[in-house]
């Protein structure tokens, strides 16, 4: 099973390298843009049944480790 | 009254951390190593700054995985002293000993310089009345960009959860927050380096005093012998 996290500063947390991406699309000639916020994307791959239980310690690993709920939000995808 | 000072892979100030308590505070110290489960019976743990973990996923996010931090979560919870600097207070931040977190500086620049900062009244060692209005430290980090909700910051206050403040904020921090501590008073955090700030040739003497407020909240025998 193929599981892609998604990690992306929160909404109102302040997001310096998205602003500075957003700066350097604008010189680009990138136009009309409204926001750029920069996150992570990790790909996990596991030998695991997608189970209730499975997913109730993928969201442990999610709020635990791989994100951190002050500053971040985290969204899965599960591909078989 | 002993201490120990942490070693996690990437740790870089764990031996300035050292020498601010075994030669400038003259108390017996120690290292203990991120395998270890044990922090053999020390009173204050330190966590040095550095780049733990080579900084990978976020700051002190990995560290805090790390063996030892078992013991000095069970140290903390029974009213030990915990005394992180700069990447220490990302990793107490990202262990919950500490509220908040710490993102990346606002300018997008590793911010490398002394900075003044402003004392405020928190507890009987952190306070203008015992380290002066203000002091100056160094501060060497690319995130330091203190970050907590409304509320978190409102409980911080309400709390005098706050330690220094930035005279002139050098990464974008809220509130200017430069150091805090858990509202119990024996967990402590800060962005800047008073292990850099002791010695003649250091840019500021002002580290010590930091020192010796962190070790006033359980033991202020050794604020008073120290001052």
């Amino acid at each position: 099973m193929k599981i892609n996290v998604f990690v992306t500063p929160k909404k109102n947390v302040l997001d310096p390298q998205g602003a500075a991406v957003g700066h350097a699309l604008e010189s680009l000639g990138f136009g009309s843009l409204k926001g750029t916020r920069v996150g992570k994307l990790i790909e996990l791959e596991v030998a695991a049944a997608d189970t209730p239980e499975f997913r109730a310690r993928l969201d442990r690993a999610c709020r635990d480790l791989l994100s951190n709920p002050v500053i971040e939000d985290f969204r899965y995808e599960v591909k078989e | 009254m002993t201490i120990a000072v942490l070693q996690f892979p990437g740790s870089n100030c764990d031996q300035d951390a050292f020498h601010l308590f075994a030669s400038g505070l003259k108390l017996p110290t120690r290292y203990v190593w991120h395998k270890d489960r044990s922090l053999g019976g020390a009173d204050l743990v330190v966590v040095p700054g550095g780049f733990s973990y080579g900084d990978y996923l976020r700051c002190g996010a990995i560290a805090r995985f790390s063996p030892v931090m078992a013991a000095v979560r069970d140290h903390a919870e029974a009213g030990g002293l915990v005394f992180g600097i700069c990447n220490g207070f990302q990793i107490l931040c990202e262990a919950g000993l500490l509220p908040g977190a710490l993102i990346r500086n606002a300018s997008l620049e590793y911010r490398c310089q002394t900075c003044a900062l402003k004392v405020e009244a928190s507890t009987d060692g952190f306070s203008p009345r015992t380290l002066g209005a203000e002091i100056r430290l160094p501060i060497g980090h690319g995130e330091g960009n203190y970050r907590t909700d409304e509320a978190g910051l409102a409980r911080l206050e309400k709390s005098r959860q706050i330690l220094l403040r930035y005279a002139d904020n050098p990464n974008g921090s809220l509130s200017d927050i430069a150091g805090i501590r858990n509202e119990r008073g024996n967990v402590f955090g800060m962005m800047p380096h008073p292990d850099r700030a002791f010695e003649r040739f250091h840019p500021s003497q002002d580290g010590l005093a930091v020192a010796r407020a962190v070790l006033a909240a359980r033991f202020p025998e050794a604020l008073r012998a120290a001052s």
